[in-house]
């Protein structure tokens, strides 16, 4: 039988405010414990919440950027539980009536699989705090810094058909958000967490299988790579007479498997009602317009400008892309350089990302800046020094020696493009290499690459390419000849 | 010195015949020698009032201060105190100090007054007799033997035997209007938003409002005009100026139109209550008040609306007592499932169990819609009467409660014709409305209570019209037997 697999995730998104949603401590991340808890946040007996307006016009940000309606009135209600880190024993949310609702993004755009994904709702609501259970031998500590957080929680339709659609629908998701600057979308500190709920069906059915779910998965990876293994599980399941039971699993990376957590008749009755401590949110439409006016350009909008200004390929703008400020590092770049967007593309996307990754630094921190980059790519394109040796230079920018022209002229790095210097070494190579110069005649031309490379070596890598492979090729055929 | 209204006390304060040390002291001390007999006080706070006594003598002396500076007045122990215990009447913050003060106890230090202590009440405001109060119950200072009424029971007592010249109190459903009944007092309930609810332990925060209850209805208007007036901590609480309480007392009772809610009047009213009551009202009248009879059609659903609403809300708000970061721990949880369980079973009493049980159960899947949704649909209704009352009448008038003050033990164990004691109250609070309680008659030597009922944040008009009514009448200066 061919399945169907179909995926609907929940993404709790940390707005970027200063303070907490509802109380004025603050949200930054990685103080001692309970340092960023101010009475409200512990629950104490008598306080009240009064909502941070920074963290509607986030939310109304959000819902503007997926093409979603904006609720005129929305309402905060209590969804109640008991856990230590809860410290109200009711986490403030909204529930029948979320701020966003009913927008939708499209994933793969202009490819073959372009799709459009439906968004139900995206609803404010406030994060609790952390049990520790390290801290004290024995004992569970609770560190409520992060209680009272706010989070956005942005529900899709059951629209994806995929581990790696899911996954593309999470990295745009991640990257509206961050192109918003409505969240640093940091899934170590769980800026950016997934809950994501998975079903199998046979292909041509519409009734939806049973679903398990699997709660705070924190990468882009792990998300693929739980949703795959679930795939399999359930299918493997039905397909030798099983049947799917409806719980919430964990998603264990170490072993790299699901397991059960809580099954639904364990599942908590949350009780939701209105919270009358604070009045229903009501918008205006002059607001939300003057919202509207204040929208960066999105990815969608950025991508295909980056497309059409700069013919890139499809991979170049997915990359360059992908997070506003690499787009903005790009265009900077290009913009410095006067021109050659591919020259720029592939440094932005090869040697300048690598670092960065080896670096494990965000973009804007990067060493060596949009103007410094195009300073050096204009030696490349002058061909004052070869691509060899601007990555080179650029590891000299990168730990801090100066501008690229000052390293090459300090280091003597320009380029040889003598043609008697090179003829000279051409022939000297040549004479030290009977045998290559018989296999070559014989016809095999890829001894070239060897010529060329020993001739790169003894000029230190100074040589100009474009000419050696040319005087290699003349003395070559000559000696043909005679 | 404990007969005198605050205007008789301030005056007394800025001519030196006592300072506000002295003052504090002589209260302080019949409370000592006093209180054992009522129970009214959980927290005598000695030290605090006369540091703040002698702060208030130090504003006095260079001239400075206003009408409450100097004088002493006591809390319920439902609105939070800086680094003094907060116990709401409930075993389970027996130990609780709590770090900040609420806006109403702010606001009331910073106008001068002194803070003599907090007053026992009603289990976490639970209650309409002081019974449910872990501290054991208060009793009534005209006859020791009946209640005080609740859930601000303590206050009640402590004002109507001198112990302290005013004191504050909150009212979810009754709960000052009815103490204030039941011991000869003037007790106000303001418009829900009109006082900030900021560090008031929270009962059911739709319905909660601070409020007052003194011994006159411009003693209350001085303190209301203190405590009043937008916080931006309460995001309930409205930006709207307040009102000149303690100035705009001398109206005109000429062509006032009041009305006499006919269900107001009907089974289970003493008649004694209901003769006291119109003989109020004719009162009014021969001031030049117009009266006539209005309905409610729907009065007889708020006691159902109420008790589904109230407790629905508690069950949410007393999550937080869990033990886990105040209050009352069990001692050696096995795990965290009995360190919940045993901590609120141990820590609460039997009617605060009795309303979160029957709150969860109405917000429950399956049931909300059936009780919860229903009983804010009543609310609407309910608030609907009253608009189209008010479309005919400027205030109403009624009994605060069926009968005088009731025995002690009477009535503790049928919750449901104890809740029926804030018949005539309850529907006050689900609409939001304003109202008030004064003393107009008696029976078997036990006071009776008027209720006035207003429109949306006229305090200033039920203040007024009840000063007209005290300016006519002595009830409110009738002290019980053995009073000094």
């Amino acid at each position: 039988m061919e399945w169907e697999t179909v995926i609907g995730l929940e993404l709790h998104t940390q707005l970027s405010t200063r303070s907490k949603i509802f109380s004025g401590a603050s949200t930054a991340f990685g103080a001692p414990p309970n340092v960023n808890a101010c009475a409200v946040d512990l629950g104490l007996p008598g306080v009240l919440p009064v909502l941070n307006g920074e963290a509607v016009r986030m939310a109304v940000l959000f819902g503007l950027a997926v093409n979603a309606s904006i609720a005129r009135r929305s309402v905060f209600a209590r969804k109640s539980y008991f856990y230590p880190d809860l410290p109200k024993g009711y986490q403030i949310s909204q529930y029948e009536l979320p701020i966003v609702y009913d927008g939708h993004v499209v994933i793969n755009p202009a490819g073959e699989d372009e799709r459009r994904i439906g968004i139900t709702r995206a609803h404010l609501e406030e994060d609790a705090g952390k049990s520790i259970h390290d801290a004290v031998p024995g004992m569970t500590g609770v560190d409520l810094n992060r209680a009272g957080t706010p989070l956005i929680e942005i529900v899709s339709e059951p629209d994806l058909r995929s581990p790696a659609e899911a996954v593309a629908y999470m990295r745009k998701i991640h990257s509206i958000v961050r192109y918003l600057g409505i969240s640093d979308g940091n899934m170590q500190e769980g800026s950016f967490r997934c809950d994501a709920n998975i079903s199998v069906r046979p292909r041509g059915e519409q009734r939806l299988g049973t679903r398990t779910e699997m709660k705070n998965i924190n990468s882009f990876h792990f998300v693929e790579r739980s949703l795959e293994l679930e795939r399999v599980r359930q299918i493997e399941l039905l397909e030798t007479g099983g049947s799917v039971v409806q719980e919430t699993r964990l998603y264990d990376s170490q072993r790299d498997e699901t397991r059960a957590m809580r099954g639904k008749e364990e599942a908590n009755d949350y009780r939701y009602f209105p919270d009358s401590d604070l009045l229903p949110v009501t918008l205006s439409d002059a607001w939300i317009d003057e919202l509207r006016a204040t929208l960066p350009e999105l990815p969608d909008a950025r991508r295909a400008r980056l497309a059409s200004d700069y013919k890139l390929s499809a991979r170049d703008t997915d990359l360059l892309t992908a997070s506003r400020e690499v787009a903005d590092y790009f265009e900077a770049a290009v913009g410095g350089l006067g021109g050659d967007p591919k020259l720029v593309a592939n440094w932005v996307a090869g040697e300048l990302s690598a670092r960065l990754n080896r670096e494990g630094q965000a973009i804007n921190d990067s060493p060596v800046a949009p103007l410094q980059l195009a300073e050096l790519l204009r030696r490349v394109r002058d061909r004052t020094i070869s691509g060899t040796i601007a990555k080179e230079v650029l590891d000299a920018m990168w730990a801090g020696h100066g501008s690229a022209d000052a390293i090459i002229e300090q280091r003597g790095l320009r380029q040889v493009s003598d043609s008697d210097a090179i003829e000279r070494m051409v022939t000297e190579v040549l004479a030290a290499s009977p045998d290559q110069i018989e296999q070559y005649r014989a016809g095999k031309k890829k001894v070239l690459g060897y010529f060329v490379g020993r001739i790169m070596q003894a000029s230190g890598g100074k040589a100009d390419p474009a000419q050696v492979n040319e005087i290699l090729k003349r003395k070559l055929h000559r000696d043909d000849s005679t | 010195m404990y007969n005198r209204s605050l205007r008789e006390l301030s005056a007394a304060l800025r001519a030196r015949q006592y300072s506000a040390r002295e003052l504090a002291s002589c209260f302080v001390e019949r409370i000592r020698s006093r209180d054992a007999d009522f129970n009214s006080f959980i927290t005598v706070t000695e030290e605090l009032a006369l540091r703040q006594a002698a702060e208030a003598d130090r504003r006095l002396a260079a001239g400075d201060g206003g009408p409450l500076t100097g004088i002493p007045l006591a809390h319920k122990d439902i609105f939070c105190t800086d680094g003094v215990r907060t116990s709401c009447g409930s075993r389970m913050l027996d130990s609780f100090i709590a770090p900040y003060d609420a806006t109403v106890v702010r606001r009331a230090a910073e106008a001068g007054a002194v803070m003599l202590g907090k007053t026992n009440m009603d289990e976490f405001a639970m209650g309409s007799s002081n019974e449910t109060s872990y501290y054991g119950p208060v009793h009534n200072p005209w006859d020791l033997d009946r209640v005080p009424g609740g859930s601000s029971g303590g206050s009640a007592a402590a004002v109507a035997a001198g112990l302290a010249p005013i004191a504050t109190g909150t009212d979810t459903g009754g709960s000052i209007r009815q103490p204030a009944a039941l011991c000869g007092l003037t007790g106000i309930k303001p418009s829900y938003g009109r006082v900030s609810r900021y560090g008031m332990i929270a009962f059911a925060s739709s319905l909660d409002q601070a409020g007052i209850l003194a011994r006159s209805a411009e003693d209350a208007a001085l303190l209301l005009g203190v405590i009043a007036g937008f916080d931006r901590r309460d995001s309930t609480c409205l930006e709207r100026p307040v009102d000149d309480y303690a100035g705009d007392l001398n109206i005109d009772l000429n062509g006032l139109r009041i009305g006499l809610p006919r269900e107001h009047f009907g089974a289970g009213l003493d008649p004694r209550v209901g003769a006291a009551v119109q003989a109020a009202v004719a009162e009014l009248e021969a001031r030049g008040a117009r009266v006539r009879e209005v309905d409610l059609p729907h009065a007889s659903l708020a006691i159902p609306a109420y008790y589904v609403v109230a407790p629905a809300e508690c069950s949410s708000n007393l999550a937080r007592f869990d033990g886990v970061r105040f209050g009352y721990r069990a001692s050696a949880p096995r795990d965290l499932e009995d360190l919940y369980q045993r901590s609120r079973s141990e820590g609460f009493g039997a009617e605060v169990k009795r309303r979160i049980m029957i709150g969860t159960y109405a917000l429950s899947a399956g049931y909300y819609d059936a009780y919860y949704l229903k009983a804010q649909k009543l609310r609407r209704v309910i608030s609907d009467d009253f608009q189209q009352a008010f479309a005919q009448v400027d205030v109403l008038a009624g009994p605060t409660t069926p009968t005088a003050a009731f025995k002690i033990g009477e009535k503790v164990s049928d919750p449901v014709t104890m809740y029926l004691c804030d018949i005539n109250t309850s529907a006050v609070n689900l609409a939001g409305l304003p109202a008030l309680s004064v003393p107009a008659g008696s029976c078997d030597g036990l006071p009776i209570g008027l209720q006035l009922i207003g429109n949306y944040f006229e305090e200033a008009k039920l203040l007024a019209i009840a000063h007209r009514y005290q300016q006519a009448t002595d009830w409110h200066l009738r002290r019980p037997a053995g009073f000094d």
